[in-house]
């Protein structure tokens, strides 16, 4: 494939492969994969694709992600797949899901919600009520948040 | 079920058999000492007459204590404490926490942090459930039901919290019909249309007013416009008064108000039977005696 001409192969770990391109840095930060965590992790952009005309691939060397952390980032790359690599051999492939539930990552567009309010002991949590375009409601003020919106706040990290 | 020790954040948390178990409680003249012993804590970030006081009411008639503040100034709120903060000193003392917030979801947060049950008196512009109770109280008492009516909801339907509750609770039931009265601006948002079941069109109050059971009026608050010349073009099309009634609506129908009113009611329909709504009020004390001896642990 084309991309192991600039990354290589990883012995151990989770590649994610078929992220739409230009989103690879988006799934690190929801991922909170910053690399102070000390492992090897290898990213490539646009690299072509057949499925996405063009695409991009996030490997996490030594780190097998479970699904619960991964299938958040379906916010942004719902077409991704999961790859678990154990002595160079693929174990394990699956496709991300959004979960029914995403809490931290996204905050509620309305000011007046609770989660909005500076130093209280809460953090933003959606229930996914469409998946197809994409609509999230708040769980503590029920405003809703759409799918530009999603976009939009993650556009910005 | 047993409400006891629950949390009452949102009208939805009931079904219809609770609500009429609690109706049933609250029109059988208990009386009782079932909070003996007992303090309930009356938080209130935000100001409220009869919310507040008629929960004090029915703490009292049920022989309970209450504390608590109705204004932040004075408290450790204003040296800056959060509420987080508050509810959990609040939850050491007190055997149930009555809340009442100008932010959304601030009673599910308390819930969070509190062992106590909370109740929402009101958070923010969607939720008042023990509002919503007395609404449908006063419909369950005053027509002998609440399912099979024509409802007509008038006046600010956006950002009012007690309309909006009321149409929530609504949807518990089987309306026949639900007529939302209201400016453009003031419609209701799209979160709450969603969620309506019952059949229910936008319309004016002149053409639906001979048809209506129930009309449910809150008030427009000036403010919400921000051309005041808009304001005082619609507002015509939102008063009622009691010549209004006599030409139009039907001889048994009522009128419901969360109160406070302003002029959106005229003076002289408080002497029609159409009035209902200082009865309204009135039941606030037993619909809430009702909640707290189920809740309260």
């Amino acid at each position: 494939m084309s991309e192991e001409l600039v990354v290589r192969r990883i012995s151990n770990g989770t590649v994610i492969d078929h992220i739409p391109s230009g989103r690879a840095l988006k799934v690190l930060r929801i991922l909170g994969i910053t690399g102070e965590e000390g492992y090897m992790v290898s990213m490539v952009m646009n690299v072509y694709s057949k499925k996405l005309g063009k695409k991009d691939i996030v490997k996490v060397e030594g780190r097998e992600l479970s699904s619960e952390e991964v299938n958040k980032i379906a916010l942004v790359a719902p077409t991704a797949t999961i790859n678990i690599v154990r002595d160079y051999e693929v174990v394990e492939k699956r496709k991300v899901e959004l979960p029914d539930k995403i809490e931290g990552i996204l905050r509620c567009v309305n000011p007046k919600c609770v989660t909005n309010a500076p130093r209280e002991a809460v953090h933003p949590s959606f229930r996914v009520i469409s998946r197809k375009p994409l609509k999230l409601v708040c769980e503590y003020c029920g405003e809703y948040l759409t799918e530009e919106e999603v976009i939009a706040q993650l556009a910005g990290t | 079920m047993s409400f006891r020790g629950k949390d009452v954040l949102s009208i939805l948390d009931f079904t219809r058999n609770d609500l009429e178990r609690l109706f049933r409680i609250a029109s059988s003249k208990f009386e009782g000492d079932e909070l003996k012993g007992k303090v309930v804590a009356l938080a209130f970030f935000e100001p409220s007459t009869r919310t507040r006081l008629s929960f004090e009411t029915a703490t009292l008639r049920l022989g309970g204590g209450y504390i608590g503040f109705d204004a932040v100034q004075g408290t450790s709120i204003a040296k800056g404490e959060t509420f987080s903060d508050t509810v959990r000193m609040l939850d050491a003392y007190a055997d149930a926490i009555i809340v009442r917030h100008s932010l959304e979801g601030a009673a599910k947060l308390a819930a969070e942090l509190a062992e106590a049950p909370v109740i929402n008196a009101g958070d923010g512009s969607k939720r008042h459930p023990t509002q919503a109770m007395i609404d449908l109280y006063t419909v369950w008492r005053e027509k002998k039901g609440i399912d099979n009516l024509v409802y007509g909801v008038l006046g600010d339907l956006r950002y009012g919290r007690a309309s909006g509750s009321f149409l929530r609770a609504l949807n518990l039931y089987s309306p026949k019909k639900v007529y939302l009265i209201a400016p453009e601006s003031l419609r209701p948002k799209e979160e709450l249309l969603d969620t309506l079941k019952m059949p229910w069109e936008f319309s004016n109050l002149e053409e639906v007013l001979p048809e209506l059971d129930v009309l449910y009026v809150t008030r427009i608050q000036k403010e919400r416009f921000p051309d005041p010349a808009e304001y005082e073009r619609v507002r015509g099309s939102y008063r009622i008064d009691a010549a209004l009634l006599l030409k139009n609506a039907k001889e048994d129908m009522i009128i419901l108000h969360p109160l406070p009113r302003v002029d959106e009611i005229a003076l002289d329909v408080d002497s029609t039977p159409h009035a209902l709504y200082f009865k309204q009020a009135a039941y606030g004390v037993p619909i809430r005696m009702a909640l707290l001896r189920e809740v309260v642990p």
